[in-house]
This record gives structure tokens, sequence and C-alpha cells, in this order.
């Protein structure tokens, strides 16, 4: 695990969470910039399926990565616009497309239950643990793991 | 930090790199007074900056090294062993400076050892010498020594004054600091005083020498206050700040693009202007040249000529060319480390260079140029080129691959592993390299900067490596198209021109099955879809025969990018993709529009790789870095593939067609039995193959061959596609026209003898024309300065089994042949512009390595005379031009004998 999640015993970490595909996800707070709503999304051809564009973010160029597609969720078809949520990871912007923002979350590390073995491999690949919460889990994203995209669609 | 101790550090520091690269030149050429009072200049202005500043142990070991110079100005001889001690002097220098700028304190230690060496060295110049452990390099022949002090007064005086004008101080401590060197040299400079009795002779040169220097340095004093040093950052800041203003003015031409007339135009117009001098003149203060990061190349590359006993030759090409100053920062560190590569594992020694049959110095070869929007910088070296099986060996050792993966690979991709973290193949580690730290480091480096590397290696006969640095960080021109409904930029400057085609109009798309051309001026342009190319087809009906082409020019390729619109052309700035997304080569980065979108940049060499188009004879030739030679491999070809006559397909070289041609059966004439055509205001034969019958109604499709001014049309049922193959004969052919089976798209496919088909349009038509010779045995090298005859006697070639490779000139032809591919003949055309074959085979006669090669001339004025004069120049046949079964047994026979000379 390599997000500030990973603290000593008795810490509490502050999550911002996301609906995606009608699951609840928590990214810590420390690796999230800030929220926007993604306009003029341009496609880059040839890219993998998960690289869902570039777009300009007050001057920045950003890679916006499909969380569905990350997930291997099908497309959102409920017709309302997605939200983004902005990471760095080593100099470069990146933005989470989700379907919904949600509340800021502050959770008792000491919680933190390792993934369920069954979770599926596409999920557990990018959990780094599980949060009970009242009538609901939130799966804690690993924003590294979740940006660890291999090109696999090279063009051929 | 003191303002007067940073400015003396930056300053220095650069001196003293200059210092490095002059000396290592005076050593080579120690007759160049003016090398030599340009170091003298900078050890001096140190020495007395040091002694103003406070920085006596600095200004102790300046002053060594300045008198030994001192000396050497007055003719004292030039030996390794001296410069060798004058360079660990500047490096002493460099580390009491280092230790300067973290401490802002000299450093604690003594440097008495150096100083004392530098002393004996300038006090008995000759006896030093003769116990030098180092060779003597080339010498000047000027002996003289004459007493140190009157030349270090003398030179000091007139120097002083000029350079630090108004530092009255410095001058004071100059000196009192003689003054002082003077007690300590009389006694041993009497000592050393063997040749003394010159100097007096001597004395009226070191004055002028001395004099001259005060116009160099009035002039350098000049330059110097017309520059002013300017924080790097403060340069950032304002790129920075400049880019935006770009990006700016062009969301306001953007708006203003929309609304017609409104009164902001003109001003917008002034704007613009001026925002485009700003920006051109802001990057020019972040451009350097290359050369800049290469200054101590020559330095590394002496030092390590000695130490590893190897005569290493440096040679720098285009050290001019331009770069931003942070993407050379990046790249300096690994360049040397190449260098350093090429020098300890890539050449030889000199007893290896000499068993091999190469020359015993080697040459490590730096080049930079920019194409098609990059900068390329190559390092080459003549050495022995990457040892593939222990590249595998350690790549297995390592768990980097498995061996049936190792089975797999080519050698290319096998070099390619050097690359990877921690992989050192040298079994020994030197002090110089091999410490497994090596190639990785240099590719991370260039990745940072969003570049590519590439390593091309041919055991024996070196290696080289290529860097491929992107426009990142610059503001380009670009031409701004769209394709399947998303915008695209092109970097001008790889594109050529743009063209509208129209259905019915001089240029239009033609399509061959798939394959879409461009008749452009009488060439056919390979055509690429961009929606196509980058799979973004969205179905909707572009109209196939109308659209915009973009004729891009990539290194000699030439091709046309469709696609569905052009805009125009705006300056955008180059950002760097996304890691995620670099892996797409068709795309070099990604920008801002003007109006805020994001767009890809397209990259045009990946474009021409996509096109696969790779190589053709003619920058086979041209390239004359040895290790691209590498693949004697044969060409990919292109093949217009037919059918006429049979169900089989029939193909001929793509090159050899002029055009392609639909033509309304009314138009076919027949006159005097043969059918004709009115083409382009000429009448033009048309030739049936056996049994293609010239069609009744409709179109009729025939190949336009064409040479020196005469066309014929070549009758066929349907054209089916264009292929790139490479072309193999597989089966000679039996019937007339028919050259032999090749697999073409794995189906066997009857390539035809475009020379059987001329004679039958126009009898004389190999009678006016000199047919091209240069094949060998079982590698043949074709010389020949009509492409089209090139091109028809490859295949001919080719079908009689011979590896073929052409050269359209006889200067190319030597190349190739000394290139290190061997050949196993010649075959050569005798009538060329500039070197005709006879005397290309008196050269080839005369080249003590290329005596034995049997050239045979191919040539229609075969009459008595011609062959006396080309058994003279050194033919051992002679064959005329259409005598295709008569060139096919002279090769046989040639061949056969050096077969038997060889056995």
């Amino acid at each position: 695990m390599t997000t500030k999640t990973d603290t000593i015993e008795g810490t509490v970490v502050e999550y911002v969470t996301a609906v995606i595909g009608g699951q609840l996800f928590g990214l810590p707070i420390s690796r999230v910039q800030d929220v926007f709503m993604p306009e003029r999304l341009t496609r880059v051809p040839l890219s993998s399926a998960e690289i869902a564009g570039v777009l300009n973010l007050r001057g920045r160029i950003v890679t916006v990565v499909d969380m569905r597609a990350r997930l291997g969720l099908p497309k959102n078809d409920d017709g309302k616009p997605p939200m983004a949520v902005g990471v760095d990871l080593r100099g470069e912007s990146y933005g989470l497309l989700i379907d919904q923002i949600g509340e800021v979350l502050r959770l008792p590390d000491d919680s933190r239950e390792e993934n369920p073995v069954n979770l599926d491999p596409r999920m557990a690949k990018l959990a780094g643990g599980v949060h009970r919460l009242d009538g609901q889990l939130m799966v804690v994203l690993d924003v590294d793991r979740v940006l660890e995209i291999v090109p696999t669609t090279l063009a051929a | 930090m003191d303002d007067l101790l940073r400015e003396f550090l930056t300053e220095t520091n650069e001196s003293l790199d200059t210092v490095d690269n002059q000396l290592v030149r005076f050593e080579q050429d120690p007759s160049d007074a003016k090398i030599l009072d340009n170091i003298f200049r900078l050890v001096h202005t140190i020495k007395g900056t040091c002694g103003f500043l406070g920085l006596p142990r600095l200004e102790a070991l300046a002053h060594a090294g300045e008198t030994l110079m001192g000396k050497f100005r007055d003719g004292m001889p030039v030996t390794a062993g001296a410069v060798s001690l004058i360079l660990s002097s500047i490096d002493r220098i460099k580390e009491i400076l280092a230790g300067l700028e973290a401490t802002e304190t000299e450093p604690e230690g003594s440097d008495e050892d150096l100083i004392e060496k530098l002393h004996e060295m300038a006090e008995g110049g000759s006896h030093a010498e003769a116990n030098s452990e180092h060779a003597p390099v080339p010498v000047v022949a000027a002996p003289a020594v004459q007493p140190a002090i009157t030349a270090g007064t003398l030179i000091d005086q007139v120097l002083e004054r000029p350079l630090r004008p108004g530092e009255v101080s410095l001058d004071d401590l100059e000196r009192a600091f003689r003054e002082t060197a003077i007690e300590v040299e009389p006694a041993p400079a009497a000592r050393a005083a063997t040749p003394a009795p010159e100097a007096a002779k001597k004395e009226a040169k070191p004055r002028k020498a001395a004099a001259a220097d005060v116009g160099d340095v009035q002039e350098a004093d000049k330059i110097a206050n017309q520059s002013i040093r300017v924080n790097v950052d403060t340069l950032e800041h304002l790129m920075t700040m400049v880019s935006e203003l770009v990006l700016t003015r062009n969301q306001l031409l953007e708006i203003s693009r929309r609304n017609e007339d409104t009164e902001f135009k003109v001003p917008l117009q002034r704007l613009s202007n001026v925002t485009a001098e700003l920006q051109e003149g802001v990057m020019k203060t972040r451009m350097q040249p290359i050369g800049n990061a290469w200054q101590k190349l020559p330095r590394i590359v002496r030092d390590l000529s000695g130490e590893l006993g190897k005569q290493i030759e440096l040679e720098m090409h285009g050290a001019d060319t331009e770069l931003d100053r942070q993407v050379l920062d990046l790249i300096k560190d690994p360049l040397t480390h190449m260098v350093r590569n090429s020098a300890d594992h890539g050449l030889e020694t000199p007893a290896e260079r000499a068993a091999s049959g190469k020359p015993e110095q080697g040459t490590i070869r730096l080049s930079a140029y920019h194409e098609g929007g990059h900068i390329i910088i190559c390092i080459a070296d003549n050495g022995r080129g990457l040892n593939t099986e222990r590249i595998k060996a350690k790549a297995l050792q390592n768990g980097l691959v498995s061996e049936a993966e190792l089975e797999k690979m080519t050698e290319a991709q096998i070099h390619k592993f050097i690359f990877a973290p921690g992989f050192s193949t040298a079994a020994t580690v030197t002090s110089v390299s091999g410490r497994g730290v090596g190639m990785d480091v240099v590719r991370t480096n260039i990745d940072q900067i969003g570049g590519t590397i590439d390593i091309k290696s041919v055991a024996g006969e070196g290696s080289s490596v290529t860097i491929k640095i992107p426009l990142t960080l610059a503001i380009v021109s670009a031409l701004i198209v769209e394709a399947g409904g998303d915008r695209f930029a092109i970097p001008q400057l790889s594109v050529v021109e743009l063209v509208r085609a129209r259905a019915n109009s001089e240029h239009r798309i033609e399509r061959i099955k798939d394959t879409a051309v461009l008749r452009l001026r009488n060439k056919l342009l390979p055509l690429m879809h961009l929606k196509k190319l980058l799979k973004i087809d969205d179905g909707s009906s572009s109209d196939p025969e109308n659209g915009f082409i973009v004729v891009t020019q990539v290194g000699s390729q030439t091709f046309g990018i469709v696609v569905d619109g052009v805009f125009h052309t705006e300056e955008i700035v180059v950002k760097p993709m996304s890691t995620k997304l670099r892996h797409i080569d068709m795309f070099s980065g990604n920008t801002i529009l003007g109006d805020g979108a994001v767009i890809m940049i397209i990259d045009p060499n990946g474009f021409a790789k996509a096109l696969g188009a790779a190589g053709s004879s003619a920058q086979g030739m041209a390239d004359e870095n040895a290790a691209a030679h590498a693949n004697t491999g044969e060409q990919l070809t292109s093949l217009l593939v037919f059918r006429a006559g049979s169900s089989q397909p029939k193909a001929v070289p793509l090159g050899l067609v002029t055009r392609l041609e639909e033509i309304a059966t009314d138009k076919i004439e027949l006159s005097n039995g043969r059918y004709m055509v009115q083409y382009r205001e000429q009448l033009m034969p048309l030739v049936q193959m056996n049994g293609v019958n010239v069609q009744t109604s409709g179109a009729q499709p025939i190949l336009v061959f064409a040479d020196d001014g005469r066309s014929m049309g070549l009758v066929v049922d349907e054209i089916i596609d264009i292929v790139e193959e490479r072309l193999h004969i597989e089966v000679a052919g039996s019937s007339e026209g028919i050259l032999g089976s090749a697999v073409i798209k794995g189906q066997a496919t009857e390539v035809i003898d475009v020379g059987h088909f001329l004679p039958m349009a126009f009898a004389d038509w190999f009678s006016r024309k000199e047919m091209r010779p240069s094949v060998s045995a079982q590698s043949v090298l074709l010389v020949d300065d009509s492409a089209f005859f090139r091109n028809m006697l490859a295949p001919v070639l080719k079908a009689a089994g011979y590896r073929v490779r052409v050269a359209p000139n006889a200067q190319e032809g030597l190349t190739a042949l000394r290139s290190g591919q061997t050949f196993d003949v010649v075959l050569t055309d005798i009538e060329m512009p500039d070197m005709n074959g006879f005397e290309f085979a008196e050269t080839i006669r005369a080249d003590q390595h290329l005596s034995a090669m049997p050239i045979i001339a191919l040539s229609s004025m075969v009459s008595p005379a011609a062959i006396e004069r080309g058994r003279q120049a050194g033919f051992h046949d002679y064959v005329a031009k259409f005598d295709r079964p008569g060139l096919i047994a002279a090769l046989k026979e040639q061949t056969a004998g050096e077969t038997r000379r060889a056995a």
C-alpha cells in the first residue's frame, strides 16, 4: 500500500467519496487535487480504452481516465454528465471520471479491512481495502494502482 | 552568497570548460599561438580574480599553471605530459571551486604536489619531458626556453590593464604577486636554462603576440559588455508568460475570425505580429547550440584514449544545431555517457583493429541535425559493435527473457536489452564504464524529455545510437486539420503542400483496390487516410474521390495524408504527452488551441513508419553511417498487381509504372495493325500481353510506361492492388514477357518483364540508352543512372537468383563497395554523368581491396572499339544491354570464376 492510508495505528484518514457504477469508492483526500466537470474532452485515437481523452484544465493538459472502463464496468447510460476527480502522479495531471461525487468522510485507519477475497479481480487490483459504513461498503481506491495503465491496445 | 563570489564561480566554471577544450586542441596543434593565448588569458583571469577575492589556494595553483603556460608561449615544447599536468591542475581547481560553492570558503588541503610538479615542468621543460611517462605528442619545433621572469612581467603588464579596467587593486595585487614569484624563480630557472642562448632571438615574438593580445582582449571586453547574465528562472517565467500570451492571442484571433468586420481587426493584427516577434525573441534566449553540451567531450576522449591505450578520434558534426536550453541540460550527461561507452566498449585496441584490417585510429562520430520537427543526435563509432551473444547470455541471466523468447527475437530487439536497468555486459568493470548504471539511465533521461532512443549495431563494423528529441517545450507552427470529427495539428515543418483532390480534376484520388494513390505531377504518391490510420473512421461517407491531401515529407519519403478538412495554421505550444500516451507514435505531443480545446499533434515520422516503405535503395546508399549499411537485406519493393490474360495475378514494380490510366475504348484507334491512343497530345502505342483483348466498350485500364519522352501503354484486364513486398522471384518464367513467379500476398504471381514489352512499342527502346550493369554473382551491385533501367534490371537479376543492390551513380556504387558489404560482381552502365562506367571500373581496379572484383559492362554501344576500351578499363565482360540471356550467361561465368578463386 503506498497511499497515506497506510499510516500508524489510530490515524484518521479523510476520503473523498465517489460513486462509480453504483458502488461507493473513497479516494484519500491527500491525493485529490480538485473535482471538476470535464468539458471539451478530446479523445485520443489509438490510446488504451481506459483513457477517456485529454482536456484543458486551467491551462494544464489533463489525461482523463474512464474509471468505469478501468473497473470493467459497463458504460454509463443514465445520461447524467460525469464528474472528474483530479489527481497528480509524478508531475502529470490526471482526471478520474466518476458518476457522482459524494461527501468527505473521516474514517479511522484501523477500521479498514482487507479486500474480500471474492472481490471482482479488476476491482481488487485497484482497491486498497474496504470500509464498512452504515448500510454500505466503501472501497478505498489506490490512486497509484489506478494509474498503472499499461498501453494494452497498442496500435497494431 | 556574496554576489561577487557567485559571479566569480559562474564565470570561472565557464572559463575552465573552455580551457579544457582549448588545451586538447592546443596539444594537437601546438603551433597555434592564438589558442595558447586564449588559455593563458583565461587562467590568468582566474588567478587575478582569486587574488582579489582572497582565495590563496586557488591563486597559488592558477599561478603555477600560468607559469608553465607562459613557458609554452615562450616556445617551450608542448608535451602530452605537460598538458596532462595542466589538465589535472584544472581538475583540482574545479574541486576547490565546488567546495567553494558549497561552503563559501576554500576547502582545506594542499596543492603542493601539483604546484611542485608544475614548477618542475616549467623549469626543466625538456628534462621533465624526457622522464614523462606519456609519449610525446606532435611537438612544435621551437625549443627555446626563455627566462620566465621576462615573459611573465611583460605579458602581465600588457594584459592586465585592458582586461579589467579600473581594477587598480587587482593590478597592484598582481604586481606584488609577480615580485614574490621572482624571488623564487631565479635559481631553478638557471638550473634549467639549457637552450637559453636562443632566448634573445625569440624575444621579439612574444612581444608581438602580446600586442595582438591587446586587440583580442579589447574585442572580448566589448562583447562582454554587451551581454548580461540573466537568471534562468527569469527566462523560464518569461517563456511561460509568452506561451500564455500566444494562447490568448490565438483565442482573440479565433473570436475575430467569427465576427467578420470588427474594429478590433487592425489592432489585433498588430498584437499578433508583436506577439510573434516577442515569442521568437524569447525562444532565442532559450536556444543554445548543442555544441555547448559537447564542450567537455574532447577532453574526456583525450583522457580516455590515454587511459585505455586506444587511438580515438572524435568527430563532431552539427555543433551549431540549436536546442532548447532545458533539453540541452538533460541530454548532456547521457551524451557524455554514450561517448564513454563507445570509447571503452565500442572501439577496439589498436592491435585488435589492425588485426581486423581497420585503421588503428578508431572514430567516434557525433552528429546533430533537425529532421521532421525533431532533433536527431547520433553517436556512432566504427568499433566492434555490440556482442549479441553476450547480451543474450546476460539477458537470460538477469531473467529478462526466456530462451524461447530469445529465439524469436531479431538482433535489433536483442540489442535493445542494453537499455534494461542494471544491464552491463562488460566483462570487467573499468573506471570508465561497465558499472551497469549506464544505458538505462540514459534512456530514463531521454524519456523524461519525451524523446526516443534507438541503437543499431553491426558486429565488426560499429554501432550507432540515435536519440530523437521531439519538439517539447517549443512553439511551432502547425496546420490544423480535421478527420473523423476531431481536429489534429500537423507540424508545418514537414508539410510540403496541400492538394485539393476532386473527381475529374487533374489531381484525383485513385484507388487500386484498397490502396489510394494520388497522381501528382506525373508521380504516384501513396496516400493514407488520417482517420483510418488513427482508427477513428466513423463510417460517415467521405467522398472517396474528394478530399484534402496534406503532402508530407519525412526524410526522403513523401506521402499524402488525406484529411476531411483543413482549417488554418496556428502557432502552437507543444506540450509533452502524458506518459500513458507516449507509446502512440502517431503523435508527438498535444497542445491547447486558441479556443481552449486540447488537440493531438501528428508525428509525421510515425506516419512514415506506418507507411512502411522504409529505406528506398537510394536512401540506404546515401546514408554514410556504417551501421546503417547493416542490412544487406533486400529492399521492400512496391508492386502493382493486376490481371491480364489469365486468372493468375501478375505484378510489376510500381517504380516502373509512370501512370495508371483508364481510357475510354472509343479513344482507342487501330492504325497500321497496332492499337494507338492519343495521349497527352502524342500517339501512344498500346501493347497487349498474350491473351489480353482490348475491350470494346467502357474503359480500358492501361499501365503507362514512359522514359525519355516516350510512352507506351500496356493493356491489362484489371488493376488489382498495390502491395509492399520483398520481391523474391522463385520460379523463373518460361513464357515470353514473364520474369518468373513470386509469392505476393500469399498468392503465386507472375512478375512481368517490362523489358520484353517495351521494344514491342518502339523497337529501338533499348538502343537509345545505355543499360546499367553492376551485378555480382551471388550478390550483385547494379549501377545505372536511369531509374527505369535499374527498376527493370533488378527483377531480371533477382529472377536469375542474384541478390541485387542498386546504385544510381558510380559514386554511390563506390560507397556501397566500400561500406563493407561484399559483392560478387559489379554490373555497370557505361554512359553515366560525372563518372562514367570506364572511370568507375578503373577506380575499382585501382582500389587494392576491390581490385579482384569482376566487373561487367552493360552497354548498347557494342562495337569492337568499345569492347577494347572496356577491356583496358578493367571490365571482365561486356554485354549488350538488350541481351538478357547474354547478361545472365556473363554473370554466371564471372561468379563461377569468383567461386573458384575463393575456394
